[in-house]
């Protein structure tokens, strides 16, 4: 199976203190790291085991500049057959519309099965799994958390709210949006990425992929991000101010009548 | 045949014999030959080990650990039996030898005829006899007694009893084959009227000669004949039947001893002889297969007895995390003894995680090295653990509690994932501040000392009183010190211990850099775990001491005086970490500490200095989420509170956090309290002419009056 998982690569939030930058329109950047943006990283493991099972390829993809390269080579140590960096000047200040324009021109050019996105980026918006599919003429299912490969098909699973889980039946090929908690991914040290650091990664510009400048960037964007900001605290925290015992029994109390207990 | 012969001389009984008593040495040392040489194919196939250097500290070893028996008083009764077991094997050595040549021909040892020879017997009469009542005495403790610490949980297999018992009553056969012999034939010589050298009395040979004194001549003649036959099969199949199991060590524990580790502290490097610039090059990290093991720590697995001390005192199997020391070698070894059949082919190496060992088995360890303490066989454990972790870091086989820290460490340089910019705002405190001022080592500062810090103490809010403590007494003793500040990452003891070398090598070497370009001529810490990694991991860098050395030769020199204990009736009870302790023998220092403050009581928890129990760990380990019953610091508590105190103190900030966690999960908030020593000292500190600045609260040991 030719698997394609779009990833990208975002400040890892466990590791930066977020902060907005003087213009306020953006997050403080000097000082941030940043890695894989995690439901991809389950997405290019789900990919992966997939691959083990029946065979084929894993291709990894994102768009962005040189500094993205990072992530790619992290998915190559974890495994990844081949990786590919997408940029160009053209695709900057893309909404979620462009990202997927720029995907399906990507994923046109080449014959993919199954087609892996995370199911939404630290800071994204969850759309581009949805519009990539609907560009295609693809079937997508989102939020997945259980993939399991049958004849010409796929069956997979997603958590309803409350606990319950669905079973879906989707024809190959397809757009899977992937949960955390599909899979545990593996490890990648130091050593596995310098172990692929000679791996080339060939960059593709808009017109490699046959992508119309006009339809990505800024200037396509609808969708335009006018405010970030950080909102103010609120009043929403009870303090306790009991003993050890008189607290455990409040809070008990609490969660009862919220509906936690039943 | 012995019907149709009839002896001129006693010294003759064993002739008609001889054919076969020889047929018999040689198919029993041909088939232990050919054993041990099936036993040596795995270890052949094995990684490279250096062992062969120092040989006078390993002889020195020798004699201390395998001549001397020096660890097996740790367990009174059982290691006393042992000694005098060993000693009497010793003892008997010869006369083994000699009695098995005797079959064959007219035979005496040089040196041991006559009246010399006569005393050697004497003595080995004897020791036959105590061998004889120890097997009686042990087989009776092993049946009747039954000790904890030989049982066998049923996910690690079957009950070992009967194979022990069985090992102890063969010996026991040995011994009265071999006095029976002696016994025949002093009463056949007795009653043809030959010289007799007397027995030793009532040794089992006097006894068994009183009882067949009277038997006749052709009686006694059959008895020594068989005695003897009894003796050589007895012996034999002792010799091939011992590669089997436990009582191996018989043969192996004076390799395993002599080729043991030479330095604590320290890990075995991921491939011996290859460097770490050629570590690319290698093509797996670590052990997987069982071949990954190094020829020395297979030795190991054969060495084992079996006597389950190691897990007796692992922090990790006292809490009912799935690991057992002892375990980690049996399993191997009836790997071993599986896929290196004595009879058959060998096997193909498969994985042994999710085969023998369970990835949990191997996270569950802390390194605490609480099982190398004991083993009277001086049987390595963590560098295994180590290189087990190595395999599965390499195969990307790491439980996801850990990817985070290890993720943050790689782009951060600390577990936690805080900027670098703020790992030294535990200085910047404002109360501090005032009275004592850190320098950030740099171009414009220097310093002579370098105050290595470390993650914990830089970003934890709770541990950062610690580095204010440490600050102060440097400051106070007018030390000229500083810190690297944002250059600083974790010293990466943890995470080479976690098995990822190259992280672990990154940071060392970023870490080298910083402290050489601050021109520093010494480094004290306060963190036992970045002491040990810049004591044995890190090379080329200045003399590394633990704040406890250095408070402790101030207070000698007369430098620190304290005022007098807070409050009457606190009763102090020194826990010893175990990267001080154990790995690095600092267990006087911080003692010598206390006892220096006027009117500090101190008691010994009965597990203390080289028998301390873990605290539950440090670095990564506070991340890892292990399956278990209790913690370990909720232990290591009620040992304090069994000992009679209500402060806890201590010298490492993660055995803080395991302690005062331990303290609420146990319940004894209000009634027990950790301190670490810095802060104690710092506390207790005369400062003339200076405000008092101690900043941790004094209620931390002084408002809860037991």
């Amino acid at each position: 199976m030719e698997i394609l998982v779009c990833a990208r690569r975002v400040p890892d939030t466990s590791e930066n203190e977020i902060e907005l930058n003087a213009a306020g329109n953006d997050l403080e950047r000097d000082e941030l790291v940043y890695s894989v943006n995690e439901p991809d990283n389950y997405a290019v493991e789900e990919a992966l085991q997939i691959r083990d099972r029946v065979g084929g390829n894993v291709t990894v993809v994102t768009i962005g500049g040189e500094d993205d390269e990072e992530i790619l080579r992290r998915e190559l140590a974890m495994g990844a057959n081949q990786a590919v960096l997408i940029s160009d000047d053209a695709f900057s200040g893309s909404d979620g519309k462009g990202i997927a324009t720029t995907l399906k021109g990507f994923v046109q050019k080449g014959h993919y099965d199954l087609i892996l996105t995370g199911v939404q980026a630290d800071d994204g918006a969850a759309q581009v799994g949805g519009m990539l599919a609907a560009m295609l003429d693809y079937p997508f299912a989102s939020l997945v958390n259980s993939i399991s490969v049958e004849d010409g098909k796929l069956k997979v699973g997603r958590e309803i709210e409350g606990g319950n889980r669905e079973m879906n039946e989707i024809d190959l090929p397809c757009v899977l949006s992937i949960q955390t908690g599909i899979n545990e991914p593996r490890y990648v040290g130091m050593r596995g990425i310098r172990q692929v650091a000679s791996v080339p990664i060939p960059t593709l510009g808009a017109s490699d992929i046959g992508v119309d400048e006009a339809a990505v960037g800024e200037a396509a964007a609808k969708v335009k991000r006018v405010d970030y900001f950080v909102p103010a605290l609120s009043k929403g925290a009870e303090m306790l101010h009991g003993s050890r015992e008189e607290n455990a029994d409040k809070v008990l109390e609490l969660v009862a009548a919220k509906g936690g207990l039943k | 045949m012995v019907g149709n012969y009839s002896p001129a001389q006693i010294t003759d009984w064993l002739v008609p014999g001889r054919n076969l008593f020889l047929t018999i040495h040689v198919l029993g040392v041909a088939c232990f030959v050919y054993i041990v040489a099936k036993r040596l194919v795995p270890l052949i196939r094995a990684q490279r080990d250096f062992r062969l250097d120092h040989p006078l500290t390993r002889l020195a070893k020798v004699f201390k650990f395998w001549l001397g028996q020096w660890k097996h008083p740790r367990y009174r009764f059982a290691g006393t039996l042992h000694i005098v077991i060993f000693a009497g094997f010793i003892l008997l050595a010869l006369r083994a030898f000699s009695v098995l040549a005797v079959g064959t021909e007219h035979f005496a040892l040089p040196g041991l005829n006559g009246r010399v020879g006569h005393l050697y017997d004497i003595i080995t009469d004897y020791a036959a006899t105590v061998v004889f009542l120890c097997m009686v005495v042990a087989t009776l403790r092993r049946l009747v007694l039954r000790p904890a610490r030989y049982a066998v949980p049923a996910k690690y297999g079957k009950d070992h009893t009967a194979d022990a018992v069985f090992l102890l009553n063969l010996i026991a056969i040995l011994m009265v084959a071999d006095s029976l012999f002696a016994a025949s034939k002093a009463a056949g010589h007795a009653q043809q009227g030959q010289p007799v050298e007397s027995l030793a009395v009532l040794s089992l040979p006097w006894l068994l000669q009183i009882a067949i004194g009277s038997m006749s001549l052709a009686t006694l003649w059959i008895l020594n004949v068989t005695a003897y036959l009894v003796h050589e099969l007895a012996f034999y199949f002792l010799l091939c039947y011992r590669p089997f199991g436990i009582q191996f060590h018989v043969e192996t524990s004076l390799f395993s001893i002599y080729f043991a580790k030479l330095e604590r502290g320290t890990l075995k490097p991921v491939r011996w002889g290859v460097p770490d610039e050629h570590l690319d090059q290698v093509k797996s990290f670590g052990v997987k297969t069982f071949e990954d093991f190094t020829w020395k720590h297979m030795l190991d697995f054969y060495s084992c007895a079996d006597c389950g001390r190691c897990a007796d005192n692992c922090p990790a199997n006292a809490v009912g995390r799935p690991l057992a020391p002892r375990f980690i070698t049996i399993k191997a070894r009836d790997y071993a003894f599986q896929h290196y059949p004595v009879l058959g082919k060998s096997n193909n190496s498969k994985p042994l995680i999710g085969t023998i060992y369970s990835e949990d088995e191997i996270w569950s360890c802390t390194t605490c090295g609480a099982c190398e303490e004991e083993c009277p066989l001086l049987i390595e454990y963590i560098d295994k653990i180590v290189d087990l972790r190595r395999g599965m870091i390499d195969d990307g086989n790491v439980p996801q509690s850990l990817q985070k820290p290890l993720k943050a460490l790689e782009s951060r340089g600390n577990p936690y994932g805080k900027m670098e910019k703020k790992k030294a705002d535990w200085a910047k405190a404002p109360e501090f501040q005032k009275t004592c001022g850190v320098k950030i080592l740099d171009k414009k500062n220097a310093a002579d000392t370098l105050y290595f810090v470390d993650s914990i103490t830089s970003y934890d809010d709770r541990m950062q009183s610690i580095g204010r403590s440490t600050a102060k007494i440097l400051d106070h003793i007018g030390e000229n010190f500083g810190i690297l500040g944002a250059a600083e990452k974790d010293s990466g003891h943890e995470v080479r211990r976690f098995g990822e070398e190259m992280l672990f090598m990154a940071l060392r070497d970023h870490n080298t850099d910083a402290i050489k370009a601050s021109g520093v001529q010494r480094i004290v810490t306060a963190d036992p775990h970045a002491y040990n990694a810049l004591k044995h991991d890190y090379k080329d860098v200045p003399p590394v001491e633990h704040i406890s050395q250095v408070i402790a030769r101030e207070v000698k020199a007369g430098n620190i005086e304290f005022n007098p204990v807070g409050n009457k009736d606190s009763v102090y009870t020194y826990h010893d970490p175990c990267y001080l302790g154990r790995h690095n023998q600092i267990y006087d220092e911080p003692r010598s500490v206390l006892d220096a403050i006027p009117g500090l009581k101190r008691v010994e928890m009965k597990r203390s200095r080289d028998r301390s129990f873990c605290c539950g760990g440090g670095g990564l380990m506070l991340f890892y989420e292990p399956k278990e019953e209790q913690r370990m610091g909720v232990l290591r508590v009620r040992m304090a509170a069994e000992a009679g105190a209500n402060v806890i103190v201590t010298a490492c900030p993660f055995c803080m956090v395991n302690i005062e966690d331990a303290i609420k999960v146990a319940g004894l908030e209000g009634k027990m309290s950790a301190v670490d020593l810095t802060e104690l000292v710092d506390q207790n500190i005369v400062r003339q002419g200076r405000p008092e600045t101690s900043e941790t609260p004094k209620v931390e040991t002084a408002n809860f009056g037991g």
